[in-house]
């Protein structure tokens, strides 16, 4: 048993039951309540047993085969009332001693037990993978997508992919194929989120049963800062940096057109290309020395809660890229050169997305 | 979470499986139950369609009260077999209209596969069961199309699938009915009406009763022969005796039950009597009857009583004695009441009858008087005689003189009686039809029959069958033939024509097969079931050990079927050997990397295990060649087959 917990990776984050999405950064203020030690105990054994029975040793890579220790299966509260209905026939039957009555039971008992065995088929083998998730922030839904791989030759129905018991999303699985299941995570905290324990699930085809697989996927997505509210100023440049850079004046000279890319402002596309059915372009502007910006942490106010200090800065940044100025990044531990288009948003929302996950 | 709504397309399959079901009942239950269900769930279609809101509950329960008091008034009670019926029906078609969920729809079904049986308290037959298995994968598939989510996969394929869970359900279901311990007798008492709707003879006789027995061509009996089948005109049914007249009406009275002292004057036949229901506790038996079956008694006048009303198809061993002298020293008390008439009824008849008492002094030679009457004037055998008035017996004598077998016996008895010898009636009945198939006797209600018996000093009870006298081919081939072309008679009991009696034979033989070996089937067939098997102690314990051990082995037989769609098919053999050659080193801890290709597996495997290398690069290069090269032949294909086969890591 103890061998089988060394094998796995990341035993300290095995959680078991409902837990709310795993967050490497820690909230500075998080401390675990203290608990007596039976408690611990209790809650050591717990999760031991939890994560025994339903084989959870935390996130894996690679794509997971549903095999039949993997699956699980039980009753469904409408299986009980079947089960309810049956005895109640079964009582009827003898009572009147009706002979077709006890066959039309005992087939429906047949049939509930090979329900059983149909409810764990329209799961068992199905290949489960990640597929990657875009970054989002906070306050929006986190869509992780599913991959998953039907290799048999029976077509899969009704399988349900949910997070803790919440909305649930359904898809069909033809035989040979792969269908992408989506589910939406809403992002609460800044950092790299994963989606923490999925259950794959089905009732198909009789609704007696209830058979889940746990997915712990090694998927992750990044979630960036809230931006403040538009229309803040951005901090001031830094003296010496620029030339007394000036912004919000719409001077720039424009330079030329490229291709569009996706997060480019809808207000630097050249509309009037579009019209002519060039397809979508972006206008470049010239970075003159005074579109430098370095959005920086020490020219917030000190007394400013840090949260809302990156929520500052994320604003700052998107407004940067989208006036298509070059803009650099300087927070505590890290420093963002000087650059501009969206490889460098990127890199400075990546940047503030993580502030202060490095150190823990 | 919120329980996913229920869809149109589910809806109508819902309540078009329920109406299946419910169908059957509408012959038995009053025309305003089916019109109201069948209202309520047009209604529901209706409103599903036009996608409006579903009616509240107040509403609903306005309905459920006033069908409730309907039932109530209709039946005078709601409990009761078809009051309870007719409730359940009304009540599934309500709930089919306030079902938005699929949960709903869920309970519904379970609630459908509840009405099925009561379907069978009314009817078994070959043809119900067939119909009720339609019935069941009907519902079935509604309850598998109730768990999709996505959109509608289509009706055949949730046919197709119900079809294969219930036919992969049977084996289970043949064993459960085997061994599942069977118990004799209900757990509780019934509802009064729960066997309701038999026909059969009855403890009563008045003029008609039996003619309109005689129009049913249902079963009563069936009997297999273990010695020589008699003559038709031998075989008479003991049934019950009657021994009371009021009225025109014949009754049983009270029994008496002094021991019966017969003498068997012939060899004894035996036989098996498979005997359907008719509520009553009468079991039938060749006369004169031998022995007593078990569960039952036998009275004075040899009539075999089953301590409880025959309600489910009752099997019992017989024996009997078709020429047997008894009753000589018969009960002075029992001969009074065998003498009594009422007073001031027929008093033609009885005026007549001490007429010929005077003529003849000996009892032989009167009714041999009487039975000549019978025969030589104009009496007819009909089963559509003219009405009778308050004193039947001198209406049929003097005026009508056409009737069915019931008023030939009671004139009989009664101028034996008025004549002053002691006479009886005998009801049950005469003859029946061999089944060359199934080598057995069919005995029809339309056999039903009576005759009289009467005493005489020194020889006792003697039979006396005056049907005998007026039509003599009634007793020697049946009724068809003794009554005019022009009565109405069953079509069957016709028999005009040879191929429909041929047909004929074969569903009753294939209907008592049924009957022996499925609605027949009692706690004395599961022991003798059990006992071919090799268990002859059949206690619980057994049972459930056999159980579990056939459930075990039926579900090891069926989990393979179930579960062979799972794994992908490999249709190259090319490929499929090279996939062998790599799980038998993968199983030795070499397994081949996603991303490797054949050529580089084997640079890796020959790295790491030298000793191998001839033979892996061997079958790489037969691989390589068969599925990348050109045209691969046959014997190329035998040979990496052979070399993959014979190779181990």
């Amino acid at each position: 048993m103890s061998s089988k917990k060394d094998r796995s990776p990341e035993g300290a984050q095995r959680i078991p039951g409902i837990s709310p999405p795993d967050f490497i950064s820690f909230h500075p203020g998080y401390v675990r309540l203290p608990l007596t030690a039976f408690q611990n105990t209790y809650a050591a054994l717990k999760d031991y047993f939890y994560n025994w029975l339903f084989q959870l040793r935390g996130p894996q890579a690679g794509p997971i085969v549903l095999v039949q220790r993997r699956i699980f299966i039980l009753p469904t509260r409408q299986g009980f009332v079947f089960a309810g209905v049956l005895a109640l026939m079964l009582i009827g039957s003898i009572n009147y001693g009706l002979s077709l009555g006890f066959v039309l039971t005992f087939l429906l008992v047949a049939l509930s037990i090979n329900a059983m065995v149909y409810t764990f088929r329209n799961l068992a083998n199905l290949r489960i993978s990640a597929a990657r998730t875009r970054p989002v922030f906070v306050g929006e839904k986190a869509q992780f997508a599913v991959c998953i791989d039907n290799p048999g030759q029976a077509d899969r129905f009704a399988i349900g992919l949910m997070r803790d018991k919440e909305e649930s999303t359904f898809v069909d699985i033809p035989s040979r194929r792969a269908v992408f299941a989506g589910i939406a995570i809403p992002a609460v905290r800044r950092g790299l989120m994963r989606p923490g324990r999925l259950t794959l699930f089905t009732r198909f085809p009789l609704g007696l049963y209830y058979a889940w697989s746990y997915l712990e996927l090694d998927a992750h997505c990044l979630v960036y800062p809230r931006p403040a509210p538009a229309g803040l100023p951005l901090p001031p440049a830094e003296p010496g940096a620029g030339t007394g850079m000036q912004h919000g004046q719409g001077r720039e000279d424009f330079a030329g057109l490229r291709p569009y890319h996706a997060g480019d402002s809808p207000r630097h596309i050249a509309w009037k290309a579009a019209a002519r059915g060039q397809g979508l372009l972006t206008k470049q502007f010239s970075g003159r020395a005074d579109t430098e910006l370095w959005l920086d942490w020490r020219h917030l106010p000190a007394q400013m809660d840090i949260e809302d200090k990156l929520s500052r800065l994320t604003r700052g940044v998107l407004d940067a890229h989208a006036r298509g100025i070059t803009f650099g990044l300087r927070i505590p531990g890290r420093t963002v050169a000087l650059a501009g288009g969206e490889a460098q948003r990127d890199r400075c929302l990546e940047a503030l997305a993580l502030f202060g996950s490095e150190s823990t | 979470m919120t329980a996913p709504t229920i869809s149109l397309h589910n809806t109508v399959w819902l309540t078009a499986a329920l109406a299946l079901i419910a169908a059957p009942h509408a012959e038995r239950l009053p025309a305003w139950v089916m019109v109201l269900a069948a209202t309520l769930a047009l209604w529901r279609i209706y409103l599903g369609r036009a996608r409006l809101e579903l009616p509240r509950r107040p509403l609903l329960m306005v309905v459920v009260a006033g069908a409730t008091a309907a039932v109530f008034l209709y039946y005078r009670t709601i409990f009761g077999r078809d009051a309870g019926v007719a409730l359940l029906i009304v009540m599934l078609a309500l709930k089919l209209l306030e079902t938005r969920s699929q949960r709903d729809a869920l309970l519904l079904i379970f609630l459908g596969y509840f009405l099925i049986i009561t379907n069978f308290l009314y009817s078994q037959t070959i043809a119900a069961a067939l119909y009720m298995l339609g019935c069941v994968w009907i519902i079935t598939a509604t309850m598998i199309g109730c768990n999709h989510t996505q959109l509608q996969q289509g009706y055949r394929n949730q046919l197709r699938t119900a079809g294969l869970m219930l036919a992969q359900s049977a084996p289970l279901m043949l064993v459960l009915f085997l061994f599942f311990p069977r118990t004799a007798g209900p757990l509780w008492g019934l509802p009064h009406d729960a066997h309701a709707g038999v026909s059969g003879l009855s403890d009563s006789m008045s003029p008609g009763n039996i003619a309109n027995l005689s129009l049913s061509d249902a079963v009563a009996f069936r009997v297999e022969f273990k010695s020589a089948i008699p003559e038709s005109r031998r075989m008479y049914w003991r049934g019950p005796v009657m021994w009371d007249l009021h009225g025109p009406t014949w009754n049983v009275g009270r029994y008496y039950f002094d021991e019966p002292k017969y003498q068997g004057l012939s060899a004894p036949v035996e036989y098996t009597v498979t005997l359907e229901p008719h509520n009553k506790p009468w079991l039938f038996a060749l006369d004169l009857p031998g022995q007593v079956p078990p569960r039952a008694k036998m009275s004075g006048d040899l009539q075999l009583l089953a301590t409880a009303p025959v309600n489910s198809r009752t099997r019992y061993e017989m024996k009997s004695y078709l020429e047997a002298r008894f009753g000589a020293d018969e009960n002075p008390l029992a001969l009074d009441r065998a003498l009594r008439l009422p007073p001031a009824s027929n008093p033609r008849t009885v005026e007549f009858a001490r007429g010929l008492r005077q003529k003849h002094p000996d009892d032989k030679a009167l009714i041999r008087e009487v039975l000549a009457m019978f025969r030589n004037e104009k009496f007819y055998y009909t089963l559509s005689p003219p009405l009778l008035g308050e004193h039947a017996v001198d209406d049929f004598l003097f005026q009508t003189r056409s009737g069915f077998c019931e008023i030939y016996a009671s004139s009989f008895a009664v101028l034996m009686r008025a004549a002053g010898i002691p006479a009886r009636i005998v009801t049950g009945y005469q003859g029946g039809e061999f089944n060359p198939l199934g080598g057995y006797i069919i005995v029809r209600q339309a056999d039903a029959h009576a005759w009289t018996e009467v005493w005489l000093p020194g020889e006792g009870w003697v039979r006396v069958d005056p049907t005998a006298a007026v039509s003599p081919l009634r007793i020697q081939s049946g009724i068809a033939a003794a009554v005019p072309r022009t009565d109405p008679l069953p079509l069957f009991a016709r028999g005009a024509y040879p191929w429909l009696r041929q047909l004929r034979f074969t569903w009753d033989s294939l209907a008592n097969n049924w009957n022996q070996w499925v609605l027949g089937y009692n706690p004395e067939r599961q022991r003798w079931v059990l006992s071919r098997v090799g268990i002859d102690e059949a206690t619980w314990h057994a049972l459930a050990v056999v159980l579990i051990v056939a459930t075990g082995l039926i579900m090891l037989a069926l989990l393979p079927l179930m579960l062979r769609t799972l794994k992908a098919r490999v249709n190259d053999p090319v490929k499929r050997a090279y996939l062998r050659f790599c799980s038998k080193l993968g199983r030795k801890g070499l397994p081949r990397e996603p991303a490797e290709g054949p050529s580089a597996y084997a640079a890796r495997l020959s790295r790491l295990r030298p000793e191998l290398a001839p033979k892996v690069s061997a079958i790489t290069r037969l691989y390589v060649a068969l599925r990348y090269g050109a045209g691969g032949s046959t014997a190329a294909l035998r040979e990496l087959e052979q070399q993959v086969r014979q190779f181990s890591a």
